[in-house]
């Protein structure tokens, strides 16, 4: 019951606050009320017994990339009314779109009871310690250890693709070049000239 | 206790809501993206309600690696759009037709 009350709470929440990403006019705000959003979730994810995946939500979107997101924002200045222009007349589009897929959804659930898989009753967990962490890792690493190294693989590529593309080489900087340095010779620097010496008049 | 229909509708609603917002927010470049982000959390939502329900963690490890997928779009997709400002100044996705699509 307390779980159920702690459903709707956070639910409630959620969506209020995604219609906020949507319907805000500054993406600052959009970008925080996301930060919201998520937060939400891994509550919710909690309640459903993914502790692993809720920290992860935090840790993940929270930490990184909606801070990424909040810094590319604040970086561009970018002239809010000139994208909100042109777009009331989409009003009835958007909100048609949605509520086909909230109607698709809910046909899904109600009229065809997902095929006859079971709606209420969720399994119990085993007895005993039993650890979200420690099951999720076991499957990771035996099961899906080739798909966890792509996925590590990706990472890495991802960052060595977001890092090339921003790099940006400035023309008439003055960097260092190690291999130059180090390759120096002193006759390259220094010319001796040999001259008599003058007479003092 | 919570239901697998409570979820799944919460889910459904989310992903509706941030379908609305790519056609409210057609646009901008960077809500585009954070709706993209929206739509990827409802789907995890279903995903960790099925795991949960179904008494099965595959539906965990799917959702570990969509999260893994997203950070990975994400920074590739800000990039892009940082150097795309530094070429246009503009993020505006009219202003990006150089191709003649």
């Amino acid at each position: 019951m307390f779980a159920t009350i702690l459903f709707y709470l956070f639910g409630a929440v959620l969506i209020a606050s995604a219609l906020g990403v949507v319907l805000a006019k500054n993406p600052v705000h959009s970008a925080l009320l996301l930060v919201l959003c998520f937060f939400n979730s891994a509550v919710i994810w909690m309640l459903l017994q993914a502790e692993f995946l809720a920290i992860t939500l935090v840790l993940v979107y929270v930490g990184a990339v909606m801070v990424l997101f909040l810094f590319v924002v604040m970086m561009l200045d970018i002239n809010i009314e000139e994208f909100r222009k042109g777009l009331a007349g989409y009003w009835p589009l958007a909100a048609a779109v949605a509520g086909f897929v909230v109607f698709a959804m809910i046909n899904m659930i109600v009229v065809k009871h997902l095929g006859g898989v079971a709606l209420t009753a969720a399994p119990d967990l085993p007895a005993g310690p039993y650890s979200n962490t420690r099951s999720l890792g076991t499957v990771l690493f035996t099961k899906y250890a080739y798909p966890a190294q792509l996925a590590a693989v990706i990472l890495l590529v991802a960052s060595v693709a977001a890092i090339v593309l921003t790099l940006r080489r400035r023309s008439g900087g003055k960097p260092q070049d190690i291999a130059a340095q180090v390759a120096v010779r002193a006759q390259d620097r220094v010319r001796l000239v040999k001259m008599p010496s003058e007479k003092r008049s | 206790m919570i239901t697998l229909t409570q979820v799944l509708a919460l889910s459904g609603i989310l992903f509706a809501i941030a379908v609305a917002g790519v056609f409210l927010n057609r646009k901008n470049v960077i809500l585009l993206l954070m709706c993209i982000e929206l739509m990827l959390l409802a789907v995890n939502f279903n995903f960790v309600a099925f795991s949960r329900f179904l008494g099965n963690i595959d539906g965990q490890i799917f959702v570990f690696f969509i999260l893994t997928v997203a950070a990975a779009e994400a920074a590739i997709g800000l990039a892009i759009l940082v150097v795309l400002f530094r070429e246009r100044r503009s993020i505006n996705v009219e202003d990006l037709d150089t191709l003649k699509g």
